[in-house]
């Protein structure tokens, strides 16, 4: 049988609006996160537990305790900000040091055999469960620092932000090192050879010609993975313990958004209710913060190309 | 006048006396010493993940060739409690994860690579989908939890959660896609359109069968990373104690869809989170099992990858 | 240099001379890619059963002309047209909007510059264009497969392997299957864009020898840069110079009495 043109376009037509139709169902998901987490963190603002609006967000600001669970109700969101932000920049001194030695041994030092055997690995250990880290950072990690700090007369909490810090560290390892590695291989060969003309040696190569040349690439590397320490839930929910605090100490155990929205949704939470809203408020601040690094990584990394 | 010239003199004699052979053995030293610490950075990252699987193994060692582990249900004891319902959950729920992000993931990928050009409405989708690729997991759970379990009404149920870890997967599907299309030379097109191929012949003849084999490793690594995604399923509302498995969906597929769920990782967070030291084996035997799964997952993507970069050298 | 005199009297087959049928006829065709206008008023005849060689240096539009045929500008966005092409003998204009560009590419093939089969079989990529004109009988195709492979004197080497990947042929071969695939529809006329230039001087050989082969079946456009091959293959030649034909006659006049001084700067060598 034979289809006629007519028939044909008429399928084309077709798949083309199925196409699209698609596409537009991904534009909606992101507009629903945005709605949803908006709608229901306005509704937390205007509820009565929370004083209402305004006084609810002043309280959000100014506050210096997040107890929205209690019977004595703190909203103020500084304590889990304290708590991420902490996790976070223990991560960041782990991956920042690391990745970019990882990074510049991979792209300029390692042979194509070492580099093609170490790839798949790292690429899998992007695909190991958090919950995973979760349960090496609680088990493993802090009995071994419990034992290093007790000999040096220092007391550890059990839960603490040290471990699951670094533990996170490891883990956006290979994110942000191939992230960097990308932002090497864009750096024309030219460059390079021009700098091995001269005689100049591999090491100074890579850090005076190289690194400066892809520095808006690694800083969007950094702050990519930066947003995703911040954005990691399990292992903090694991192994740093329930405790929101102001604190700069990673030896105590702290709380992070994340870590609070996993507390609050393991009980038992009726839709509306100032604890069930509360997690959308925090969830909605996660959001915010994220985005912002990710929008800051994607302008630098648009400005990395320019050779 | 006279400075300069005594200045480039002293340059010249500068440069003469300049030790090639010292300056030479002198970077390869340093060379060699950054060559090294190189590696050992990488080797301590490798390391990490060796310890890793070596802790849970010994660790969960006991449960782990233990048969019963497998085909039983959570228990208050620990030596009882297996992890039946909740791999169980992770196949139901996997399999319907899957099925959203191909149906949404690989037909948004192919319009925007395909269709979309350089139109306002492609360009819109790709910001969004840049953007979503890089919103927290738990912040897809929050969506899930507002929008299908209470407004949906789908309740804490296996398609909630297939739902959320599709959209999940989604961005890496739609990347993943749009890739592997792109690397179809033009000239292929081409030589379909000229021989009077319409959109549709051209996309179902030629980029789609040529393109699968780098689609399905971009949905093997998504689905890997999503196997393991513990948060959004807690923001919905996982169980922890199921003692029951959902209907097979061959009997009541609807009951199977609005069943109540747990999943490894799930089972797995609620054993570490529990101070009983026994339980900690359980953990330890489930997170060895999920490692094993995302071993398994990300060889047969790297084989895959493999193998397609080997069938079709442009 | 090209002595264009001594390539004609090499020449393997006799030129047709005599006025034949129109195919073609390109009528005020002007192109712009955007703001540029690439091309300018181009008016030349294709004629019938003959081959047709489009010249000139890198830039001038050539590439784009021929692919102004069979409407493959339609594929992208920024391009647009205005003028005529007229395909006789019922005088549809090829280039009008009203016209469908799949029903032009079903009566136009092309051939590539890089060979470009399908990595499919040898013989799914013959029988592709047969396939998508709805032809499903195994035994009509089994024919027309071999028809085509021999028209591109290509059967002999790959009757034994006609289930083998496309892409473990030589270069040489692959451009031959290519130019099977376009034979097996049976166009009207068929498009070259420079389909030696990816190919080493045997394989080259053998492409033109085919191409004179080919032209008692199928009217030929030839894009080529190879001022030697357009002298050893065309009947007809068309001189381009930055978007405008400069000069349009037979071959053997082209390249050894041009009218116009550009055209013989060119085919001499003095610049391009």
């Amino acid at each position: 049988m034979t289809l006629s043109i007519g028939a044909k376009k008429a399928i084309d037509l077709g798949i083309f609006l199925f196409l699209l139709l698609m596409g537009a169902v991904s534009v909606a998901v992101t507009f629903a996160i945005v709605w949803v987490l908006l709608v229901d963190t306005l509704r937390f603002f205007t509820h009565p537990d929370g004083g209402g609006f305004p006084t609810s967000l002043i309280r959000f600001f100014t506050e210096t305790q997040w107890t929205p669970t209690f019977y004595n109700k703190q909203i103020g969101i500084w304590p889990l900000i304290n708590g991420t932000f902490l996790i976070a920049i223990i991560s960041m001194l782990v991956a920042v040091p690391l990745g970019i030695l990882v990074a510049v041994y991979l792209s300029e030092y390692a042979s194509w055999k070492v580099r093609e055997t170490v790839k798949p690995w790292l690429d899998f250990l992007e695909a190991v469960p958090t919950v995973v880290y979760g349960y090496f950072a609680l088990l493993f990690v802090t009995p071994l620092f419990q034992k290093v700090f007790e000999s040096l007369g220092i007391y550890m909490e059990g839960m603490n932000a040290l471990s699951p810090g670094i533990v996170i560290g490891v883990m956006i390892l290979p994110y942000t090192a191939s992230m960097i590695e990308d932002a090497f291989k864009g750096v024309p060969q030219y460059l390079r050879e021009a700098s091995y003309s001269l005689g100049a040696s591999k090491l100074r190569t890579a850090l005076l010609v190289v690194l400066p040349a892809a520095k808006s690439g690694v800083l969007s590397a950094y702050l990519l993975g930066f947003s995703r320490a911040i954005g990691e839930t399990m292992v903090v929910a694991v192994a740093a313990g329930m405790y929101p605090q102001l604190t700069a100490n990673p030896l105590q155990p702290i709380q992070t958004i994340t870590g609070y929205i996993v507390q609050v949704a393991l009980g038992d939470l009726p839709f509306n209710s100032f604890e069930y809203l509360s997690i959308f408020a925090a969830g909605f601040m996660l959001f915010v913060i994220t985005l912002v690094l990710n929008s800051i990584a994607v302008y630098l990394k648009s400005r990395a190309v320019g050779y | 006048m006279e400075q300069k010239l005594s200045l480039r003199k002293e340059a010249d004699a500068k440069l003469k006396e300049f030790d090639i052979e010292a300056y030479t053995i002198g970077v390869k030293r340093r060379d060699k010493v950054f060559e090294i610490v190189g590696l050992l950075a990488t080797f301590l990252v490798l390391l990490f993940l060796f310890a890793i699987s070596v802790d849970l193994l010994i660790d969960g060692w006991v449960r782990i060739k233990d048969a019963k582990f497998y085909t039983s249900y959570p228990s208050r004891f620990p030596e009882e409690a297996g992890i039946l319902s909740s791999w169980v959950g992770t196949l139901y729920v996997m399999l319907g994860a899957i099925f959203w992000a191909v149906v949404l993931g690989i037909p948004a990928g192919i319009y925007l690579e395909e269709y979309g050009g350089k139109g306002r409405l492609a360009r819109i989708i790709e910001a969004n989908i840049s953007n979503l690729a890089a919103v927290p997991s738990i912040v897809y759970g929050l969506l899930a939890l507002g929008v299908f379990v209470y407004r949906f009404k789908f309740g804490e149920s296996v398609l909630t959660a297939g739902l959320t870890l599709g959209l999940l997967m989604l961005p890496v599907v739609v990347v993943a896609t749009r890739e592997s299309i792109r690397r179809i030379p033009r000239s292929i097109r081409e030589a379909a359109y000229a021989l009077g191929a319409t959109r549709w012949e051209t996309l179902f003849h030629h980029i789609l069968p040529y393109s699968l084999g780098g689609i399905f490793t971009g949905l093997i690594i998504a689905a890997s990373r999503a196997i393991g995604e513990t948060a959004p399923l807690i923001t919905v509302g996982a169980l922890t104690f199921i003692a029951f498995l959902p209907p097979p969906p061959w009997e009541d597929f609807l009951g199977m869809l609005m069943s109540p769920f747990t999943v490894l990782p799930i089972q797995m967070y609620n054993w570490v989170s529990r101070p009983q030291e026994a339980f900690h084996t359980n953990a330890a035997a489930a997170g060895f099992i999920l490692l094993v799964i995302a071993l398994l997952m990300n060889s047969v993507a790297f084989y895959l990858r493999y193998k397609v970069r080997r069938k079709y050298q442009w | 240099m090209v002595n264009p005199a001594k390539m004609l009297e090499e020449r393997k087959v006799e030129q047709q001379s005599g006025t034949t049928k129109v195919k073609i006829e390109v009528k005020n065709f002007n192109f712009y890619y955007g703001n540029y206008h690439a091309l300018k008023d181009i008016n030349f005849p294709i004629y019938d059963k003959r081959v047709t060689a489009i010249i000139g240096p890198s830039g001038c539009g050539k590439t784009t002309l021929l692919r102004a045929f069979n409407r493959m500008h339609d594929l992208y966005p920024g391009a647009r047209y205005e003028g005529e092409i007229i395909m006789h003998p019922d005088g549809a204009n090829l280039v009008d909007r009203k016209t469908d560009p799949l029903k032009v590419r079903m009566r136009i093939g092309m051939v590539f510059q890089k060979p470009n089969p399908f990595p499919k079989s040898v013989y799914e990529n013959v029988a592709y264009g047969l396939k998508i004109r709805g032809i499903k009988n195994k035994r009509f195709l089994d024919e027309a497969v071999e028809r085509a492979l021999k028209g591109a004197a290509l059967w002999e080497e790959v009757k034994d392997r006609l289930n083998a990947n496309a892409y473990s042929l030589s270069g040489g071969q692959q451009q031959r299957l290519c130019i099977a695939r376009a034979i097996a529809v049976e166009p009207e006329v068929l498009l070259f864009d420079e389909p030696t230039s990816a190919l080493d001087p045997i394989s080259t050989a053998k492409i033109e020898d085919l191409i004179v082969e080919l032209k008692q079946r199928v009217t030929i456009v030839i894009v080529t840069h190879n001022m030697q091959q357009a002298a050893r293959i065309s009947d007809y030649t068309a001189f381009m110079y930055l978007g405008e034909l400069v000069e349009f006659g037979p071959t053997e006049k082209i390249f050894t009495k041009p009218e116009k001084k550009l055209t013989e700067d060119y085919i001499t060598g003095r610049f391009g």
